[in-house]
């Protein structure tokens, strides 16, 4: 690898797919990023021209969580789940479901923080609860729609 | 031709093993038989040959007309696909993660100085400031 940072995005089995990232900061603090709400408003935003006004985390096992990206449009997304396991600062597991399009199913979703020389490594794993759920992803990832946002994506990684 | 969730769900199975990508990265240099692909793998040519099948059924691999070598060939398309669908999705989450970055720069500083204050209140006053 030549970047250390470079995230790396694969599918380890058919209904997996898996994220690895490396940050250069404790895992405490990438914990505390990726769980406290004003931090979250911050960076969880997705494609270009979207905000996120509503961002709920009760952060303990059974405890659920909501969240609601909006875009300079109007358009509103909503997605939301419950923490299964909470042990910080190496591991979260919820479940995760987007509200309205997506009615394939729940995701599973399992965060492990690995700590090396100070960095840490984000590993994120969505194992989708099935076929359908699965399918449901991928139309929507191929939607044609989406291009012209990630077209200014493109722009704004090559700035 | 619009990709199908089903074929993307199969390319996506056939991709999960590694002998069936390293199979595909041979292909990517050029058609080869199936005694060719066996031979870099400590494998049978029956195992080999169940790995193709499972590739063929993607639609990530062809047979040549030759008769008697029936040589494997690779097919873009469905691949493109599936790698198009995992492009997309690694560009929203590099982007979210390069905000992120940001977010710990912050608060690195922020806890820096936070000791840094800590230790100007406990460490002796020398006589000389060089600052301020």
């Amino acid at each position: 690898m030549t970047r250390p940072a470079a995230l790396q995005v694969t599918t380890p089995t058919d209904r997996e797919l898996m994220m690895t990232r490396v940050f250069d900061a404790p895992p405490g603090m990438v914990f505390d990023a990726l769980t406290t709400p004003d931090l979250m408003k911050r960076w969880l935003l997705g494609p270009p021209g979207w905000t996120m006004p509503v961002c709920e985390v009760d952060l303990r096992v059974g405890g659920k969580y909501r969240y609601v990206w909006q875009n300079a449009d109007g358009r509103k997304m909503g997605m939301g789940g419950t923490f299964k396991e909470i042990v910080r600062p190496s591991r979260i597991v919820a479940t995760e479901m987007y509200e309205d399009y997506w009615t394939g199913g729940e995701t599973l979703v399992t965060t492990e923080l690995v700590e090396t020389r100070g960095k840490t490594t984000l590993r994120t794993t969505v194992r989708y609860a099935s076929r359908e759920a699965r399918d449901a992803a991928i139309q929507m990832g191929a939607t044609k729609g989406l291009e012209a946002s990630y077209d200014r994506l493109e722009e704004l990684l090559q700035a | 031709m619009k990709p199908s969730g089903y074929a993307l769900d199969a390319t996506f199975a056939a991709l999960a093993d590694p002998t069936r990508r390293a199979i595909l990265a041979r292909l990517a240099d050029g058609e080869a038989t199936v005694t060719e692909l066996a031979a870099p793998f400590a494998m049978s040519q029956p195992a080999i040959s169940k790995h193709l099948k499972v590739l063929e059924r993607a639609g990530l691999i062809t047979r040549g007309r030759e008769a008697q070598r029936r040589p494997r060939k690779l097919e873009p398309r469905p691949l493109a696909e599936a790698t198009d669908w995992i492009e997309r999705y690694r560009r929203i989450w590099e982007a979210n993660f390069k905000r992120l970055d940001a977010v710990l720069q912050e608060l690195k500083n922020k806890q820096k100085k936070a000791v840094d204050a800590l230790l100007e209140d406990v460490k002796p006053k020398p006589k000389k400031r060089r600052f301020k």
